[in-house]
C-alpha cells in the first residue's frame, strides 16, 4: 500500500474525527457558558487512567477508556454536587473540582513509579497521534472515534430542539416539559464521552482546543445556530487536516531535517483560526450574516 | 388570616379561581422568601402582583410554576399545576435569557409552540402561521427572521409575549413585563393583554409601577412574603394596605402617583 494511505491518512483521519466529536457537545457548553466544562473533563481523566492501569496492570485502550471514563463521570457527579451544596458558581465548582482531580493523577504516577516507565506524561499532554499508524489494520482509535462522532452527531439530532430551547431558556423549558436537567447531564456526558475518545489520540491539550475553538470561533461568524454548528464543524475538520498537514511538511519545505507536534500544530492552526474569526467579527456590522 | 382572605374573596365573588395558590412557603437556606401566602385569581380578570422589592413577588410565580420547590398547594383550573401546564404561559423576566444567542425572532416563537410539535416532530405550515400570528398580534411580525441580538428591550419584551401566546394557554403569568420598556410597548402589551382578558382569558402580572395599576388591572394581591391584601384594585388598592405592605413612607395618597 502507498505510504500515505498507511502512515499519514489514519493519524489525519483520526485528528479530523476526534475534532468533530469535540465540536458537537462544544457548540452548546460555549452556548450555555460551561466552555469550562471541556477543561475540566479533559484533565480529570488522568487519576482515572492511571488508576485503571495500577487496578488492572494493562496498558490496553479499552482499560485506560474505561478508567477515563469512570473519572469523568466521578467528577461530573462532584462538580454538581460541589455546585448544589456550596451554591459555589459552576465555573469555581469545576476549576476546584478539576485542579484537585489532575493534582491526584500526578501524585498517583509519581508515587507509584508509573510515571515514564509504563505511562507516558508528554502522551497524556500531546497525545502520540503521529504513532497511529496502519499495522496489519486500522488503529483501534480510529474505530473509536468514528463510532463516537457518529453516536454524539445522531444524538445531537434526536434532541436538537428541546436542546436548543433548554440552552436558549432553561426556565421556560421547564414550564414547556422539556426534561432540562436531564439534557444538561446529557451534555456533560457527551463532553466526557468526546473528551476521553480524543484524549487517547490527541491528548489533553489539544483536546480542551478541539472542544471550544471551532466553536467559539463559528459563534463569532454567524448569527444562526444550524450555521454555527456547521461552520464549527468545518473549522474543526479544517484545523485537524491543516495541522496535521503542517507538522509533518512545514519543516521540510524550509529544509529543516525534523517535524512537528501533530496536536501542537492543530492547537496553533485552531487559535490563529478563532484570532481570525474574532478580526472579523470584529469589523463586522451587527446583526447581519 | 391570608387563607381566610382569599377564601372569602372565592365566596363573595362567586367566581371561580383560574389559580389557586394555599399556604405558599418557601426558604433559600435561611431566609424566608415566602410565608404561608394564599390568593386566588379569579378566571377572566387581570391581577397585578405587587410589593416592594425582595418581597417574593418573581419567587411566587416560580413557586407556583413549580419552577422553585416550596411547600403548600397550588391548583389551576381545579387541578394540581403540573397536569395543567399546557394551559400556562409563563413570561419570564426579559433579563433572565442570553439575548446575543444565535436564533432568530420567530426561532423564539415558535420555542412556545413545543408541545405541539414535540421532540421530533415537523415545524408544520400550520405551526409556523401560528407563531406568525401571534407576532403579528404584538406588532412585531416584520421582525421575524431578524436575530433576536440586534432588538430592542421594548422589542425583545414583545418577543416573549408572542412565544406566550403562540402557546395557546388561558392563564398567563407574566414576570415585570413593563420593566425597561418604551411607552409605545407598554401600550401594545398592555392592549394584548386586555385583549386576552377579554376573550376569558387570566392574567397575573407582577408589576412595579403603582401609578399605572388601576387603568391597567382589575385586581391587586399585595404581597411582602405574605399576603397582605387581595382583591378589586377599587377596594383594596388603599393607602392602608400599601403602607401594610411598603411600610409607611408609601402610605401617602401623593406617592400614588408616581413611578416608585
Amino acid at each position: 500500500m502507498d505510504e500515505f494511505l498507511l502512515f499519514s491518512l489514519p493519524p489525519l483521519l483520526i485528528a479530523a474525527l476526534a475534532a468533530i466529536a469535540c465540536a458537537l457537545p462544544g457548540n452548546f457548553l460555549l452556548l450555555s457558558r460551561r466552555a469550562m466544562l471541556g477543561d475540566a473533563m479533559s484533565h480529570v481523566v488522568l487519576p482515572g487512567i492511571v488508576a485503571a492501569f495500577l487496578l488492572t496492570g494493562s496498558a490496553s485502550g479499552a482499560v485506560m477508556g474505561a478508567g477515563a471514563l469512570a473519572a469523568a463521570a466521578a467528577s461530573a457527579l462532584l462538580i454538581e454536587a460541589v455546585t448544589r451544596r456550596s451554591g459555589m458558581e459552576p465555573g469555581a465548582a469545576m476549576a476546584v473540582v478539576f485542579t484537585a482531580m489532575f493534582a491526584l493523577g500526578v501524585v498517583l504516577l509519581e508515587t507509584t513509579g508509573t510515571a515514564g516507565v509504563h505511562l507516558d506524561v508528554e502522551h497524556a499532554l500531546y497525545g502520540n497521534l503521529e504513532s497511529l499508524i496502519w499495522l496489519g489494520g486500522p488503529p483501534p482509535e480510529l474505530l473509536r472515534l468514528a463510532l463516537v462522532a457518529a453516536g454524539l452527531a445522531l444524538a445531537l439530532r434526536l434532541v436538537w430542539r428541546p436542546l436548543t430551547l433548554a440552552t436558549f431558556d432553561p426556565v421556560f423549558a421547564q414550564t414547556q416539559g422539556v426534561p432540562v436537567a436531564l439534557l444538561r447531564a446529557g451534555l456533560t456526558g457527551a463532553t466526557a464521552l468526546a473528551a476521553v475518545a480524543a484524549f487517547q489520540a490527541v491528548g489533553s491539550i489539544l483536546t480542551i482546543a478541539m472542544l471550544i475553538c471551532p466553536a467559539a470561533a463559528a459563534r463569532l461568524l454567524t448569527r444562526s445556530l444550524p450555521a454555527q454548528l456547521a461552520v464549527s464543524l468545518g473549522l474543526a475538520i479544517g484545523a485537524a487536516v491543516l495541522g496535521t498537514v503542517l507538522a509533518g511538511y512545514a519543516p521540510l519545505w524550509l529544509g529543516l531535517p525534523f517535524t512537528l507536534s501533530a496536536a501542537g500544530m492543530i492547537a496553533t492552526v485552531s487559535g490563529l483560526m478563532l484570532a481570525t474569526a474574532a478580526l472579523i467579527a470584529s469589523h463586522r456590522a451587527p446583526g447581519t450574516l | 388570616m391570608a387563607k381566610d382572605m382569599a377564601g372569602k374573596w372565592a365566596q363573595q365573588s362567586g367566581a371561580a379561581c383560574a389559580l389557586r395558590v394555599q399556604g405558599l412557603t418557601l426558604r433559600y437556606q435561611d431566609v424566608l422568601a415566602l410565608d404561608n401566602a394564599s390568593a386566588c385569581f379569579p378566571t377572566g380578570a387581570m391581577t397585578a402582583i405587587i410589593g416592594p422589592n425582595g418581597a417574593g413577588k418573581s419567587t411566587f410565580l416560580k413557586s407556583v410554576l413549580g419552577l422553585e420547590q416550596g411547600e403548600g398547594t397550588v391548583s389551576a383550573f381545579g387541578s394540581p399545576v403540573a397536569a395543567a401546564m399546557a394551559r400556562i404561559a409563563y413570561v419570564p423576566q426579559r433579563a433572565a435569557v442570553d439575548w446575543s444567542f444565535p436564533v432568530r425572532v420567530i426561532d423564539v416563537v415558535l420555542m412556545g409552540c413545543y408541545r405541539q410539535t414535540g421532540l421530533l416532530g415537523r415545524i408544520t405550515a400550520q405551526t409556523s402561521a401560528r407563531a406568525m400570528a401571534a407576532l403579528e398580534r404584538v406588532g412585531m411580525q416584520a421582525f421575524a427572521r431578524r436575530q433576536i441580538g440586534a432588538l430592542s428591550g421594548g422589542q425583545q419584551q414583545r418577543v416573549f409575549l408572542a412565544r406566550a401566546l403562540a402557546q395557546g394557554a388561558d392563564l398567563f403569568l407574566l414576570d415585570e413585563p413593563f420593566a425597561g420598556v418604551d411607552a409605545a410597548t407598554e401600550a401594545a402589551i398592555i392592549d394584548v393583554l386586555k385583549s386576552l382578558r377579554d376573550t376569558g382569558a387570566t392574567i397575573i402580572a407582577v408589576h412595579h409601577d403603582l401609578s399605572t395599576v388601576a387603568t391597567y388591572f382589575d385586581r391587586v394581591l399585595l404581597l411582602n412574603r405574605r399576603t397582605i391584601a387581595e382583591g378589586p384594585v377599587a377596594t383594596t388598592f388603599t393607602p392602608a394596605a400599601l403602607a401594610q405592605a411598603y411600610g409607611p413612607a408609601l402610605g401617602g395618597v401623593p406617592l400614588l402617583r408616581s413611578a416608585p
